[in-house]
């Protein structure tokens, strides 16, 4: 009896062998719901047994579970490969994949996505599924047109899976046979993949040739047809590099008569005359502005991807339009997911690509004061489409309007067009160049919500003492709407503080929230004073401050028991505890909150009326008898002057 | 009939009363002016009146200003009645409850009522004498509203001084009263007093008594029988005869008195403007 005990308390102790987990999970019905989905949990322990994970038990990998009951609870953590491949997993978070899967991206592939799970057997083995003839299929998956990534995220390459199965590389691996052909972690690594601008990837310009040496070793000595083995070093960057030449994903095996030097297109395309066949638009290039721009390093062929350089014309085999995005990729990415990449997704003819703010052959640096993205040009330059009547503008439904030209007014346009200040904001310091979204969209710059954050790029100090007051979001829970920046100051007619208009506006601006307090202010001597249109009175920031406004009771307010006597003073010098005491927003109206000034105002108002009764009717009274001495009177005075007349006769 | 230049008159005002009444027109429309601006700063026409006046700080200068002067006027006429006390009438009891008193007798209840009668053609135009009861109650309203506006006025201008003394918002409550009895003033001086003394039917349409202090004998006989029987009795008659002030004069008492006179009715019809249509 002890002894069966004792095994049984093995048992249950011991309990995690792998037979105890197949105890269930072999039986092929066995399922569970993931994201409204069957999922089934079976495992072929057939197929375990011959991985390379054999040897291992269920929890070394599922390390959650191990000491826990079973039925083991769901779900279970994710198994982490990291624990053992340490370095491929360092690898793979660097890499664009990693990064994704951190950012949560649910097209991002982790380590089952290419390897499997319990089916692992070594690379090496033929019988893998990341075997060197595989992975065209494993990349593929993802990486061929019609495929959510593709179509969803930014990929510079298009037609990846179809090129690389007609080129050489392709033909050496899947029709040959030849393991060592290229496939796509030749190129790519397997876990670190980058994109090309990073220049730790081993697709990067500058380390193109590395990768691709690590086969074609030889490559130098026997690659002389074009560059004849001096260019290489002499003028590195006019060169191309092999990409440029053998396209990635097609290198063919063919022998390349024509260079793909910059020179090489404008034989043709410098000459005045050359024109597209389909419009008749001209094609002439001048050199001149393309070595004066930001690409005079880039090559030709490397905007204009996809040409040829076996063909004679080896730009005919150009399909696609330039796509900046292949170098410039995360701003391509940006811009993908703004307004303006979306209207370009939905091919509507109003939309701006990257050409029609940044140039084409000319493109500059926004610190180029020809640029039409420096500074001082951006309002112009947005002004093309968003000024009033234009394409923009007219499609436009929110509430502002005249945006250029009340910009140019703001204080902001006239720190930049008048002052010259190219620090000043321009349109796309708050709308992000690459990312203009409307401002409904949650992640907007001009999204309540991120607009202090927006404004506090240049207004620091501002918005550190905004957040922590009663209007930020940060500090006042109510599910009422706070104000922002632009609710006091405007987006688009900001004006200085300091002048007599923005003065006498703000207590407009705060009365559409606080109606009652507001009109009661109109109530009392400074009010009044303001409603004049004079200034030099208290108006709401005076007392409650303006961006560091907090409830009264805040010791830290400017109107705190501590803080209000020296408050008044800033205007009164001579202002006392009691004299704080004066009611600001008090109004006569109010019987409940200010009963002596209640009772004082219909005091004053019963003198009033009774005064003018007694005096009114005395006066009304009065009237008729005056009108008849008038009467008398004159009547006494014709008679007196006829007198004197009778007497003359 | 006589002409104007010949015509003998009779002095019932004398010189510093006619020109502390000329001061108080001048100090009492300035202030009302630059008040009502701020009372009804609501209003278009304050807010014009308040650039014509310089801005509301200008305004304020002003108000203060004409607020001297009152107080001015105020201190001078009880010292002119001192020193009256000393020369006519000997004592104070004498000043006070003599035939001419400005205090209230039983004489001004009777006057009142008969004037009641008079009005409702239940009897005749009483005797009036040295001055009426409205006179009276004119005078005693100066001084009513001399002390309720100037002490809440001072409380106002001094806020830091009185709060040392009284709770802040007395300050409000102060508000309130100064800015209603003044409306209560200037309401009824430029209505009721307007029509009163200057602008009855028999004087139309203009009383220039106040102004030139002195009125014709035929029209004084008329008006104050009592009083003219009394003077006439004791010979005091002969010594408040006068010659009537050259036209020069009597014209630009007229263009002052005119002006003073459209001002008042301008502000009343501003007040009720705004009481009546842009309320709140």
């Amino acid at each position: 009896m002890a002894i069966l005990l004792a095994i049984a308390a093995c048992g249950i102790a011991f309990g995690q062998e792998n037979s105890d987990c197949f105890a269930c999970h072999e039986d092929a019905s066995l399922t569970t719901e993931r994201r409204g989905k069957a999922v089934s949990l079976y495992i072929d322990q057939a197929i375990f047994s011959k991985s390379v994970h054999a040897d291992l038990s269920c929890v070394t990998c599922h390390s959650d579970l191990e000491g826990k009951e079973m039925p083991h609870e769901v779900p279970v953590a994710p198994v982490q490969c990291g624990t053992c491949h340490t370095s491929e997993e360092d690898l793979h978070k660097e890499s664009l994949h990693g990064k994704a899967v951190a950012r949560g991206d649910a097209l991002a592939p982790n380590c089952q996505s290419c390897h499997g799970s319990h089916a692992i057997v070594p690379v090496r083995s033929r019988e893998s599924v990341v075997a060197p003839v595989k992975i065209p299929f494993v990349c593929g998956r993802c990486h061929q047109e019609g495929t959510r990534v593709q179509r969803e995220r930014e990929i510079p390459q298009s037609r990846i899976l179809e090129n690389y199965s007609e080129s050489i590389h392709a033909e050496g691996l899947l029709k040959k046979g030849l393991v060592v052909s290229a496939n796509c972690a030749s190129c790519h690594t397997p876990h670190l993949i980058l994109p090309h601008t990073d220049p730790r990837s081993s697709i990067a310009r500058a380390n193109i040739a590395n990768t691709c040496t690590a086969c074609h070793t030889q490559i130098e000595e026997v690659h002389r047809k074009i560059i004849k083995g001096e260019l290489w070093e002499k003028q590195e960057h006019v060169l191309p590099a092999c990409v440029d030449c053998h396209q990635p994903h097609k290198a063919r095996k063919v022998f390349y008569d024509q260079g793909m030097a910059d020179k090489d297109c404008l034989r043709c395309h410098e000459r005045a005359s050359i024109r597209a066949s389909d419009d008749g638009r001209s094609l002439t290039v001048k050199a001149d502005p393309l070595t004066h721009s930001m690409h005079q390093k880039v090559s030709c062929s490397q905007c204009h991807a996809g040409v040829n350089a076996s063909r004679h014309r080896p730009c005919e085999t150009i399909v696609q339009k330039v796509d900046c995005a292949s170098c410039h990729a995360e701003v391509g990415q940006q811009f993908q997911r703004s307004m303006h990449g979306r209207l370009i997704a939905n091919n509507d003819p109003n939309a701006p690509t990257c050409k029609e703010c940044h140039g084409t052959h000319e493109v500059k640096g926004r610190t180029d004061p020809k640029s039409p993205i420096f500074a001082i040009n951006i309002p112009v330059l947005c002004g093309k489409c968003h000024q009033e009547g234009k394409k923009a503008a007219v499609r436009y439904t929110g509430s502002e309007h005249e945006i250029i030209s009340h910009y140019t007014e703001s204080i902001h346009g006239k720190g930049l067009l008048k002052s010259g200040l190219t620090v000043t904001a321009t349109c796309s310091d708050c709308h992000p160049a690459h990312n203009v979204l409307p401002m409904s969209d949650p992640a907007s710059s001009v999204n309540p919500q991120n607009v202090p954050a927006t404004c506090g790029k240049c207004h620091h100090g501002i918005q550190e003492q905004f957040v922590t007051s009663i209007h930020s979001t940060m500090v006042n829970k109510t599910d009422k709407e706070l104000p922002v920046c632009n609710d006091c100051h405007t987006a688009h007619t900001i004006r200085r503080t300091d002048i007599e208009g923005f003065k006498l506006d703000i207590m407009t601006k705060c009365g559409r929230c606080h109606e009652k307090i507001a009109n009661t202010y109109f109530d009392t001597y400074h009010g009044k004073v303001s409603q004049l249109g004079y200034t030099k009175t208290a108006k709401c920031y005076d007392c409650h401050g303006a961006h560091d406004i907090l409830p009264i009771s805040d010791p830290r307010s400017h109107l705190s028991h501590d803080n209000v006597v020296s408050t008044c003073q800033k205007c009164h010098p001579g202002a006392n505890r009691r004299f704080a005491g004066y009611l600001t927003h008090a109004t006569h109206h109010d019987p409940d909150k200010y009963p002596f000034l209640f009772w004082t105002f219909w005091g004053m108002t019963g003198l009033l009326i009774g005064t003018f009764v007694i005096g009114g009717v005395h006066t009304l009274l009065w009237l008729p008898r005056a009108m008849q001495l008038r009467r008398a009177r004159q009547k006494k005075l014709q008679a007196d002057n006829e007198e004197p007349k009778k007497q003359d006769e | 009939m006589n002409s104007p230049e010949t015509e003998r008159q009779v002095v019932r005002f004398t010189r510093l009363e006619r020109v502390l009444h000329i001061i108080m027109i001048v100090s009492f429309i300035s202030l009302a002016l630059t008040g009502m601006t701020l009372k009804f700063s609501y209003t278009g026409w304050a807010n014009v009146l308040s650039r014509i006046l310089g801005g509301y700080e200008s305004a304020g200068y002003i108000h203060r200003i004409a607020a001297v002067f009152m107080f001015g006027i105020f201190v001078t006429h009880l010292y002119n009645l001192l020193t009256k006390k000393r020369k006519e009438a000997g004592s104070l009891r004498a000043l006070l409850l003599g035939p001419d008193t400005m205090l209230p007798t039983k004489n001004d209840l009777q006057e009142f009522i008969a004037s009641m009668k008079w009005f409702l053609n239940l009897g005749p135009r009483p005797q009036y004498g040295r001055w009426t009861y409205w006179e009276k109650f004119d005078y005693f309203a100066v001084f009513w509203g001399v002390f309720v506006i100037g002490s809440t006025g001072l409380m106002l201008w001094f806020p830091e001084i009185f709060t040392l003394l009284m709770p802040g918002w007395f300050i409000n409550v102060a508000t309130i009263i100064h800015s209603d009895e003044a409306l209560l003033a200037v309401g009824f001086i430029f209505t009721v007093h307007f029509f009163n003394t200057h602008l009855r039917p028999e004087k139309f349409p203009m009383d220039l008594v106040i102004f030139t202090g002195r009125v014709p004998l035929e029209e004084f006989k008329e008006e104050r029988p009592k009083e003219y029987e009394e003077l006439k009795n004791s010979g005091e008659l002969e010594n408040l005869m006068a010659e009537p002030y050259p036209d020069i004069v009597l014209r630009a008492v007229k263009v002052f008195a005119w002006t003073a006179l459209s001002l008042g009715f301008l502000l009343v019809v501003m007040i009720i403007y705004a009481m009546v249509f842009a309320y709140r």
